[in-house]
């Protein structure tokens, strides 16, 4: 409705709620110069980000002749899932023909003892290092942080002397223990940060009510630990899950991780390459990853921050 | 010098004005505090002042101009923050020169006016220092520096104290009156420390919800609060407030409640009972204003006594209602004995129950 | 239970130092030759390549990332629409594994059917991007693909840091009239520094470790072009059979970090304690 006849300042008033803020001449134009470069410059950076996931996907959704034609970038003319089928079934990888669903199934049985023995393990290590709070606990958990930046190179032969002596290489349990080894250093800052943060009166009470160490961690810590535990588990999942070099020295050939199945599928075979299926192998490989950054999200990042303070 | 005229200011977060036409003029040389409860606007009138946030109605004029449109840094103003935000990783003298040297002053002259600003704070042996290396007060201090070293002809300050303990506040305050006096610069002072409020300033501003309640010397602040919010928000304890009506007396308005009869100065309150017939008000006496004395006419059990050092505030029992008095003297007062206190009538103040507003 | 990791990490470090003194070959033999297996280590053009190549990676991957990461991060905290979404797209590479980015990017690099192809088609028939094939080159495509994985986590770290600085300080900075890219350069950046540490530290970590990148991209190639220490040591373990050359190797990748981490956490613990004291 045009509003006639109001006075001056009424209409003024009436712009400015219409109009949100009232344009800003010499300060805007500035502004807006500037506005613009930061776009461009993230969306460039956004299409380097995103060019790979899109060429994945694209590849792996063509037919083989379309492939040869070359055009990259080209949407798929026919859609076709028979590259993911072939992926997920039928490729070769190494030895048998079976698809990537062996290492599938292989990465989940790695996984999900190598997530719950470290969390738990860190779990303990952590309240244990802020229950005790001594000179030795310091130093211990120093050496342990020390020891997060061995290169793995440097333990790993004499590793595979130890669980060869133990019979545990080329095994499930084999792997598992390595991984719990591994992560053991991030998992124990994880939760000996979190439980410094956790208010010490806390403690002193459970500890005037007469629990005993056992008793207050189950209890008390334990059931407190959900917010940790979760980003535990998503550090563990996607490293564990990403991992290669272990997997390839210690798994064995019955339980080579996805990662390295991948790799043998695309990096041995011979005759012509199936880009299309390859890249389908790939996504299927960084599925799971992926599914665990985009669902938590913020929490993801958190875990980064975390691990990344073990420096 | 120079003032600052803050004209029909409006400003919106979003869609939530916390700011809407506001009227302001600060007078050149002027020590001006803005006082008012946390979240009524406060900080982000004084932020608008300086640039930071962007107006979405009115004009801001410092000196004269209008610098509605201007970045901060050329209003000719200087900042000092709640938090200090000294650049952490600089030393005291770059903290102090760092603005200066960006903006291309000739060396000779930043010296000149770091040292000037270093003597007038006391801070030549902690010009090496990080601000990490210093005090709170001495924090502060270098907070303040940055500001005078600007030359600036208006001074923002957004609660600098309130950062600090109790001793040092009341140290600095004085210095703070002390700078303001012998630089003559304008200074608009955000505080809800009432006692700074009172001894800083030469005019008061109390805020309430984005508008302006009262503004006035201290003084008439305090004794003549223009309205209950004012009334209540000002004074440790705070004003008692009694609930009544007016009445027609020998000679004018008296105030009646169910405990007490109060006669109005007709001085001071020009009230038409006649017209309105009776009408419902607040009275509100300040517990200074409350006199304990053998001979008063009023009475009560005393609840409670509670020392301050220098003077005691005694909780009076009135029907019910329950009263604040301060005490000077040592005089012999226990818990549930029954006392004698009477009203300082000139000192009283009358309100409107509706509108809230002073009679 | 820390104690038997404590002998883990010790004991296992211990004989590889032990190993790398003495000439096994397949089986570990307990001789003492000295530092002779070093001396053949820095007589191996192999090793000296990867070394090489370690090198040129490391410098150019944590440039590339800490400045990239850094700019993402400074560009973001612009108040830009859209952040969640950036912030996103930037972190996703992160979560894949290195097997799988060597992968895509070894396709996308391919010159007969990547990028190369995909631009000569749409007319520019002299392009040529083919570094990946290019013995000289190809160490420079490992870059690309480690920063195109890594760099968000810089930005999400950097973020964290720009977001943990008090908004008065900007304030401050304005009124001083200083300009916004001073203000990142001069103030925000040297109070990063902790941030900017960690960061570093778990890059570099990082880089002495690459190896799944490489075997997947490029498998070292083409000849040994691209080879880094890590795939040495894998391949002189279990390909060639010689653990104490191997060993050898791995002890001097270890002196490397630990010529980086230990002055590091020194600094660290000891800004912790002067932080405590405060
Ligand atoms: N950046 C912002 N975005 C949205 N709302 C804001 C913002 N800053 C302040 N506000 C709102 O504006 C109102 C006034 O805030 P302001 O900071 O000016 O209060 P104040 O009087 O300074 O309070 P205090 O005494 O606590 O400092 C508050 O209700 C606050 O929630
Ligand atoms: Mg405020």
């Amino acid at each position: 409705m045009p509003r006639m006849g109001t006075h001056p300042s009424q209409q003024r008033a009436d712009a400015g709620i219409a109009v949100a803020p009232r344009p800003m001449r010499r300060r805007a134009r500035r502004i807006d110069v500037a506005r613009v470069g930061i776009y461009a410059f993230l969306i460039a950076a956004a299409l380097f980000f995103l060019t790979p996931l899109y060429i994945m996907v694209v590849t792996s959704l063509k037919s083989m002749d379309e492939i040869r034609q070359g055009f990259l970038f080209a949407l798929p003319e026919h859609f076709t899932i028979e590259p993911w089928r072939a992926a997920w079934s039928e490729v070769c990888t190494g030895v048998s023909c079976d698809g990537i669903r062996t290492g599938f199934w292989n990465s989940v049985m790695i996984v999900v003892p190598s997530v719950i023995f470290p969390i738990l393990i860190g779990a303990i290590n952590g309240y244990a290092l802020s229950f005790w709070r001594t000179r030795a606990a310091d130093w211990l958990f120093a050496m342990l942080l020390l020891g997060a930046f061995i290169p793995a190179q440097v333990m790993i032969y004499p590793l595979v002397k130890v669980l060869a002596a133990a019979s545990l290489f080329s095994s499930l349990p084999g792997i598992v223990v390595i991984h719990v080894i591994f992560s053991m250093p991030v998992m124990t800052l994880l939760f000996r940060n979190y439980y410094a943060s956790l208010p010490q009166e806390l403690f002193k009470a459970a500890r005037i009510d007469g629990g005993g160490f056992w008793r207050i961690f189950l209890q008390l810590m334990l059931p407190m630990s959900t917010p940790i535990m979760i980003v535990g588990a998503i550090m563990q999942v996607t490293g564990v899950w990403n991992d290669y070099i272990f997997g390839l020295v210690f798994a064995g050939r019955e339980n080579l991780p996805m990662t390295v199945q991948l790799n043998n599928v695309i990096n041995t075979t011979t005759g012509e390459r199936l880009y299309n299926v390859n890249m389908a192998a790939t996504i299927l490989t960084s599925l799971v990853p992926l599914l665990v950054y985009f669902v938590s999200g913020r929490w993801f990042v958190r875990g980064i921050a975390a691990g990344a303070v073990k420096g | 010098m120079s003032g600052v005229n803050v004209k029909n200011l409006g400003i919106r977060f979003g869609s939530n004005a916390v700011i809407e036409h506001l009227d302001l003029a600060v007078n050149p040389g002027e020590f001006l505090v803005l006082l008012g409860p946390s979240g009524c606007g406060k900080s982000t009138l004084l932020h608008s002042i300086a640039g930071l946030i962007d107006v979405a109605e009115g004009s801001i004029e410092i000196g004269g101009n209008d610098v509605t449109e201007a970045e901060p840094n050329e209003r000719g103003i200087g900042m000092v923050f709640q938090s200090y935000a000294l650049y952490p990783t600089m030393t005291v003298e770059r903290n102090m020169s760092f603005g200066l040297r960006v903006s291309g002053t000739p060396k000779p002259a930043i010296e000149e006016r770091v040292k000037r600003a270093a003597r007038m704070l006391q801070l030549e042996p902690l010009l090496q220092r990080k601000p990490s290396q210093l005090s709170g007060g001495q924090r502060q201090r270098v907070a303040i520096g940055r500001a005078l070293v600007r030359d600036a002809n208006v001074f923002l300050l957004d609660e600098p104290l309130s950062n600090l303990d109790a001793k040092l506040r009341t140290e600095l305050r004085r210095e703070l009156k002390l700078l303001h006096n012998s630089l003559g610069a304008t200074m608009i002072y955000v505080t809800h420390d009432q006692v700074e409020a009172m001894t800083l300033a030469t005019r008061v501003v109390v805020m309430r919800g984005g508008k302006i309640q009262q503004i006035g010397a201290p003084v008439a602040v305090y004794e003549r609060p223009e309205n209950l919010f004012v009334a209540g928000f000002l004074g440790a304890p705070g004003m008692n407030f009694l609930k009544g009506e007016l009445t027609e007396g020998d000679s004018g308005a008296v105030f009646t409640s169910t405990a007490v009869k109060v006669p109005l100065d007709p001085a001071t309150f020009k009230v038409d009972t006649h017209r309105s017939g009776r009408r419902a008000v607040v009275l509100g006496i300040r517990p200074e204003d409350i006199r304990i004395h053998e001979d008063g006419e009023l009475s009560g059990t005393v609840q409670l006594v509670e020392p301050m050092g220098n003077h005691r505030v005694v909780w009076i029992n009135m029907n019910g209602i329950s009263l604040s008095a301060v005490l000077h003297d040592d005089r012999d007062i226990r818990t549930d004995s029954t006392i004698r206190y009477s009203f300082d009538v000139r000192r009283v103040s009358c309100f409107d129950e509706a509108t809230e507003q002073r009679l | 239970m820390v104690l038997t990791v404590l002998v883990g990490y010790l004991g296992t470090t211990l004989w590889s130092i032990r190993v790398s003194l003495s000439s096994s070959r397949t089986f570990p033999q307990y001789d003492f030759v000295g530092l002779q297996q070093y001396e053949r280590l820095f007589d191996n053009e192999r090793w000296l390549m990867s070394l090489q190549n370690l090198a040129v990676y490391g410098v150019l991957f944590l440039l590339a990332c800490m400045v990239i990461g850094f700019l993402l991060a400074v560009f973001i905290d612009q108040k830009v629409r859209g952040e969640g979404v950036l912030r996103t797209i930037f972190l996703y590479p992160y979560a894949m594994s290195f097997v799988a980015t060597g992968l895509v990017w070894q396709w996308l690099l391919n010159p007969e059917s990547g990028l190369q192809q995909a631009v000569r088609q749409v007319g520019f028939a002299e392009f040529a991007f083919d570094w990946i094939v290019d013995q000289d080159r190809v160490i420079y495509t490992i870059v690309i693909a480690a920063v195109w994985q890594g760099a968000g986590l810089v930005m999400a770290l950097m973020l964290a840091g720009l977001r943990g600085i008090d908004d008065d300080i900007w304030k401050a900075a304005r009124v001083d009239g200083i300009p916004p890219w001073r203000v990142y350069l001069s103030i925000v950046l040297p109070m990063m520094g902790p941030t900017v540490a960690t960061v570093f530290i778990l890059l570099f970590t990082g880089v002495v470790k690459v190896f799944d990148v490489v075997v997947s991209m490029t498998q070292g190639g083409p000849g040994t072009a691209s080879d880094v220490p890590a795939k040495f040591i894998m391949d002189h373990l279990f390909g060639r059979a010689n653990i104490a050359i191997a060993s050898a190797g791995s002890i001097v990748l270890l002196l490397t970090v630990i010529a980086l981490v230990v002055p590091f956490m020194v600094v660290r613990s000891r800004a912790g304690a002067r932080r405590n004291d405060a």
